[in-house]
């Protein structure tokens, strides 16, 4: 009984902010909305039992996505209005039918996958974080590991790109250049 | 009333639906990387429902690294855009469609 009324609050909930996220024409309250949606949608993973997943959520996306987004939106010009596309109708139509197509899959598919068995089932007395670690330590750990890597590349690439200064690179100018660009900045920084 | 797996899978396709209008209809690209990860947070739903109603803990895991590719993305994406404002002033999809750099 709780259970669905929860459910059906944050599903509302979730579907009205990202509409706003995606309809709205201010950057700011789309923004927002986000943040919002992904608050709301760490209440699903509670539900169903993914208490890592939850807290992992709200910290990466509400925490880490979203600081990121407002910091990339302070170099941007966000107050004025954003400018819609006039789609051409023929691809909102396709992907109306495609989305519609979907929905009908998604209803018939569990009926049809009736007799599948769990691959790593859940283990009894360990709690969810616990069972997350044993398999992702074992099983899955190489794709974990790539994905460290892959994570280590993506802050490398976001330093070189936002870093300040991009027409020069230190690593291709000869000391006397690099003498003359600190002296530069010093007397930028003077005057 | 039981809240079973189609629930679940159904608000999962009604929230990729609503990222699919933001990508059709966004012509700025910040706006546009919001609705991609309203793409990515409908279907890690999706993962996390059958995960719990088959007894499975693969789909948690497939969460766990769709949650770690949207953050790498987030930064290559804003860096690369960052990039592109300092040089064109804007970040408008239109003003994209030569690949001179």
């Amino acid at each position: 009984m709780f259970e669905a009324i929860a459910f059906y609050l944050f599903a509302f909930l979730t579907t009205v902010m990202f509409f706003i996220a995606v309809m709205t024409t201010q950057a700011l309250h789309a923004l927002t909305a986000l943040a919002a949606g992904m608050i709301f949608i760490s209440a699903f993973f509670f539900i169903l039992g993914a208490d890592f997943l939850g807290a992992i959520q709200i910290v990466v996306y509400s925490g880490a996505v979203m600081a990121l987004y407002a910091f990339g939106m302070m170099f941007f010009d966000t107050t004025r209005d954003v400018k819609e596309k006039n789609g051409n109708k023929y691809i909102v139509f396709g992907l109306s039918i495609l989305s519609a197509v979907l929905v009908v899959v998604i209803f018939s598919a569990p009926m049809v996958t009736d007799n599948i068995s769990a691959l790593y089932p859940m283990v009894e007395g360990a709690g969810n974080t616990q069972e997350l670690g044993m398999v992702l330590f074992t099983k899955y750990l190489v794709p974990f590991e790539v994905a460290a890597v892959m994570l280590l590349v993506a802050m490398i690439a976001g330093i070189v790109l936002a870093g300040k200064k991009m027409d020069l690179s230190l690593t291709l100018m000869n000391d006397a250049e690099i003498i003359e660009a600190k002296i530069e900045k010093n007397k930028k920084v003077l005057s | 009333m039981e809240i079973g797996l189609n629930h679940y899978l159904v608000l999962s396709t009604l929230l990729f639906a609503i990222g699919l209008i933001g990508v059709m209809r966004r012509k700025n690209l910040l706006l546009l990387f919001f609705a991609t990860e309203i793409l990515l947070n409908s279907v890690n739903i999706a993962f996390a429902a059958i995960s719990h109603y088959y007894g499975d803990l693969t789909g948690q895991l497939f969460v766990f690294f769709v949650i770690a590719i949207a953050a790498s993305e987030v930064a290559v994406g804003l860096g690369l855009l960052i990039v592109w404002h300092k040089r064109h002033g804007n970040i408008d999809l239109d003003n994209m469609s030569t690949m001179r750099g």
